[in-house]
């Protein structure tokens, strides 16, 4: 296509500028107030999206998004979760292996990115199982699948914990030659049987079973171990306690190659939740106590969490209307995770546009190691854009969700604002709030 | 509850003893002596009536006369068109009332549901040989074929003006009085 | 009068009036259930349902009988096997009993909450009563505890204020001690929990009671003992060594009733392990009230029944 003008949007909430997109890169920026820009191409503007009043961001990187295909498409699809990915800002997204059949092959790796090449509205990445069938016992063929078309990555059993400190060693040495990052989801399973709930006062008094944050947190501190004897790079996925941050902030600061993310429900949703007993607020790892929220926040301002990533975990309605202990966990997050991430950091302050950017696009593309994602908004850089509306939203409604799960727990919030427009490689996947 | 103005006493406290003593010679009579006899008052304000009656009829016999309690909530008809309420006691004396002579108590005869649930009661309780009903005010309106054996006083009233008795052990003051305005809490009777 | 809410959840929502009103309303139950003629037309025309997913003949029973002395149309509802494996059953099964008419469900449930989302996830109109859901809380269980307490230790009268109840056993997984601390504290008792570390739950700092693990202490101060009952399969789990090792250190046999003073009595929410929490010569002693409990569970019943049934419900205004 030709070119397309994004105008009037101000990169990183600073200045407005005219952005000139061409064959997928920027290839112009001019403030907005100078009339007579030559940065205009001479012919062949296709597109002109109105981008005033809102801020211009990198687009979206997510490290950690459950597609559920294949195997539980009655759930979510390549194709609606690269929708609501591309409605929620994102341009890339890490589609986690816990499938049906689970992505421990390059076979099936090598499915997951072709269909989200046909998708062809955000980069599906697919993510690796450390062990096969995410069992816990024998290491997947993670060079089969670093080297197949997927060029796979990162690894992970997300929702189960590489458990066995032994085949956590050797997954952690043996991505070294590809310069792997094995995505650690750490939660101790004997600690945790039949857990519900984060464990404390109020699961005590709900009689829920209590999911420890110990449970998290001696995994998080063996496996930062494991990663400094091998010299290995760790990833620990979604980071739920003060505990956790704790051992993260100690090894960083011991040097340890840790990167760390945290789901915006960790970020903003208490425990309390639980008390209704509805089963939208049940989660893996569990919604945890104010003081932890605090603490992952802290940990994001200061960059001990390097990233925030959605754990969109879509569940059909069944999964959820029912009893708390029969539900699904997890909750649906990529079309919210900009507006809650917005509400908690920028409107509070506590992050500028740039380090929210860095925090949910630079970051997480490099730890994934995709090309043309999480670059700067300036010339040259891969268009993968997103444009941010600060007018407030009525409340949230499900119907607004493109996914095919509405298991989200803001439904009925007030959000921030809303993602106006999405390039993805220089074309319009959103475009005034609806998909291109 | 807030008495307003037109309120008008029809009954003093001299009023009340003389019919407590009348109603009470007329049981004597019409039981013909009071072997068998039981008081039940119906809760709230039959209670002390039935107290005083069967105090009266224990004075006019030279015996005791057993007395007790009788709550017809739980076999109300009403129950579904108001907010629950809570149950009063029931105290039913020791020997029971197969074959006795019952007189149930109660302040004011209006509709005569009180006492239908009331005839209820006592079918669950026992076999008596003889039901008897003894009022203070028989205000009228009845809804089904119920009346009174004894009377303090007939008062005819027009529906919309409440009946209020009151009584010295819950009240304070003894006293019948009529009000024409609706002082919300509507004698159930 | 204070009035209940619609549903009857967790003790815990019963403040001390509205406790106390459904204590004097057993008493007055009671007197009925000792006459002949058993049956009183309160609720006729009601219907009730006992949603039981999980075993409980005893439980079921005496709901069962407390909404037929009422007179209420009683439905039985028996769940084979877990809901929780079948998942959207208890949505289904609700809106079948609402499709019926129900009045109130009464509702036992293998997992924590279930009534509460039966009351509020919009599948049903009627009132909710847990008759125990998982761990969390058993209600009825605790009125009828409280009933028994009140009955001897407080003269039927009143509230608990001062009484002191040891409730001894497996608390972690015990909704009948949830619900009686809630309770039994709004009430005024004052309660001992005891128990090894390994079955009391972390956060019960939190709950207005004490914690103590050692039996023999404790069982002095009481005026009442409540016996939890210890499922041999927690052994499985862990939580204690060996049933003979929890029996010499929890269990209440005849040297240890010794302890108690003079007039404290035993209690138990049943089914009893005779020779494990409890001696067969203790449950069976004068001490143990555990017969009369289970009278006073339909009497309590009947009252919750007639107060939240035996109104007009939140639609009439009230005076």
């Amino acid at each position: 296509m030709g070119a397309v003008v994004l105008r009037g949007g101000a990169p990183y909430g600073l200045d407005p500028h005219d952005i000139v997109i061409d064959d997928g890169v920027i290839t112009a920026m001019t403030p907005s107030n100078q009339s007579g820009s030559n940065a205009l191409p001479a012919e062949g503007v296709e597109l002109e999206l109105d981008a005033s009043g809102c801020t211009v961001i990198p687009g979206l990187v997510d490290l950690h998004t459950h597609l559920r295909e294949p195997g539980r498409e009655d759930a979510e699809t390549i194709a609606t979760g690269s929708q609501a990915a591309a409605m929620g800002g994102f341009t890339c997204v890490h589609a986690m292996a816990n499938t049906s059949p689970v992505a421990d092959t390059a076979g099936v790796v090598e499915q997951v990115w072709r269909r989200g090449v046909e998708a062809g509205i955000v980069d599906v990445r697919p993510v690796g199982a450390v062990t096969v069938g995410l069992k816990g016992e024998q290491l997947a063929e993670l060079g089969a699948m670093a080297s197949s078309a997927a060029s796979v990555r990162v690894f992970s059993d997300d929702g189960l914990c590489v458990h066995d400190p032994l085949l956590m060693r050797r997954a952690l040495e043996y991505v070294k030659t590809f310069d792997g990052v094995v995505a650690q989801h750490a939660q101790d399973p004997r600690l945790t049987e039949a857990a519900q709930m984060n464990e404390g006062a109020l699961s005590a008094r709900l009689g829920l079973a209590g999911w420890p944050a110990v449970a998290e947190e001696a995994i998080i501190a063996r496996d930062v171990l494991l990663a400094e004897h091998v010299g290995s790079r760790l990833h620990v996925c979604h980071v739920s306690t003060a505990g956790s941050v704790e051992v993260i902030r100690w090894a960083k600061t011991r040097g340890i190659p840790v990167t760390a993310e945290v789901t915006p429900h960790h970020l903003l949703l208490t425990e309390e939740l639980v008390e209704s007993f509805d089963p939208i607020y049940k989660v893996n790892p569990p919604l945890r106590r104010a003081e932890d929220v605090h603490a992952l926040r802290e940990a994001v301002v200061e960059g001990t969490i390097d990233i925030i990533a959605t754990d969109h975990a879509p569940h059909p309605r069944e999964d959820k209307d029912c009893e708390w202990a029969a539900a699904a966990m997890g909750m649906v997050g990529l079309e919210t995770a900009l507006g809650i991430a917005v509400e908690v950091f920028i409107e509070s302050g506590l992050l500028t546009w740039r380090d929210l950017a860095d925090r949910m696009s630079t970051i997480p593309a490099r730890i994934g190691q995709v090309a043309d994602q999480g670059m700067p908004i300036a010339p040259g850089s891969a268009a993968n854009i997103t444009v941010w509306d600060p007018s407030p939203q009525g409340p949230l409604e499900v119907d607004a969700l493109v996914g095919k799960s509405g298991n989200s727990p803001y439904l009925g919030r007030q959000m921030p604002g809303t993602v106006r427009h999405v390039l993805f490689r220089g074309r319009p996947s959103v475009v005034d709030g609806a998909l291109a | 509850m807030v008495f307003l103005s037109s309120a008008r006493v029809v009954l003093d406290q001299a009023d009340i003893s003389r019919a407590v003593r009348r109603i009470s010679h007329e049981i004597v009579e019409n039981s013909r002596g009071s072997d068998d006899l039981i008081i039940l008052g119906i809760p709230t304000r039959g209670v002390p009536l039935a107290r005083r009656i069967a105090e009266t009829v224990a004075q006019i016999e030279g015996h005791p006369v057993p007395c007790g309690a009788l709550d017809v909530t739980l076999y109300r008809d009403d129950l579904r068109l108001r907010e629950v309420r809570a149950l009063e006691p029931t105290d039913i004396p020791a020997q029971g009332i197969d074959g006795c002579t019952v007189v149930l108590v109660d302040d004011v005869l209006y509709s005569g549901r009180t006492i239908r649930a009331a005839l209820d009661a006592v079918h669950d309780l026992g076999r008596p040989a003889i039901v008897r009903l003894a009022v203070m005010i028989d205000r009228g309106h009845r809804e089904l074929p119920i009346r009174p054996d004894f009377i303090g006083k007939n008062l005819p009233t027009a529906k919309d003006e409440t009946v209020r008795v009151r009584f010295v052990e819950i009240d304070g003051v003894d006293d019948v009085m009529i009000d024409s305005e609706s002082v919300g809490d509507a004698d159930a009777g | 009068m204070q009035m209940l809410g619609k549903h009857l959840l967790s003790a815990g929502d019963l403040d001390r009036a509205q406790a106390l009103m459904i204590l004097d309303t057993t008493a007055e139950l009671a007197s009925v259930t000792e006459r002949s003629v058993k049956k009183l037309p309160t609720l006729r025309g009601r219907t009730v349902v006992n949603l039981f997913f999980e075993d409980s003949t005893r439980t079921r029973l005496s709901f069962e009988l407390a909404a037929k002395r009422l007179s209420a149309d009683v439905i039985t509802f028996s769940a084979k096997g877990s809901s929780v494996s079948k998942g959207e059953s208890l949505k289904d099964t609700a809106l079948t009993l609402e499709a019926m008419g129900a009045d109130a469900v009464i509702v036992r449930h293998g997992a924590s909450g279930a009534p509460y989302r039966l009351a509020t996830a919009g599948w049903i109109d009627g009132s909710v009563i847990n008759a125990g859901d998982g761990t969390h809380e058993h209600p009825t269980q605790a009125l009828l505890d409280a009933y028994t307490l009140r009955s001897h230790i407080c003269g039927g009268q009143g509230d608990l204020q001062g009484v002191h109840v040891v409730i001894v056993g497996d608390v972690l997984h015990s909704r009948v001690a949830r619900s009686n601390v809630l309770l039994l504290h709004t009430l005024g008792a004052e309660v001992t929990l005891v128990a090894p570390p390994t079955l009391i739950p972390v956060g019960v700092e939190s709950w207005p009671c004490s914690v103590s693990y050692h039996l023999d202490d404790a069982l002095m101060q009481a005026d009442a003992v409540m016996m939890l009952r210890v499922q041999a399969e927690r052994m499985a789990g862990s939580y204690f060594p060996s049933t003979l090792e929890y029996s010499r250190l929890y269990g209440l046999d005849a040297p240890r009733l010794e302890l108690l003073k003079d007039r404290a009595i035993v209690m138990h929410p049943g089914p009893m392990n005779r020779g494990l929490e409890i001696s067969a010569d203790v449950a069976d002693s004068s001490r143990a009230v555990i017969v009369e409990q289970v009278a006073n569970g339909v009497n309590v019943r009947m009252a919750c029944l007639y107060l939240l049934l035996g109104g007009a419900g939140s639609q009439a205004g009230g005076d």
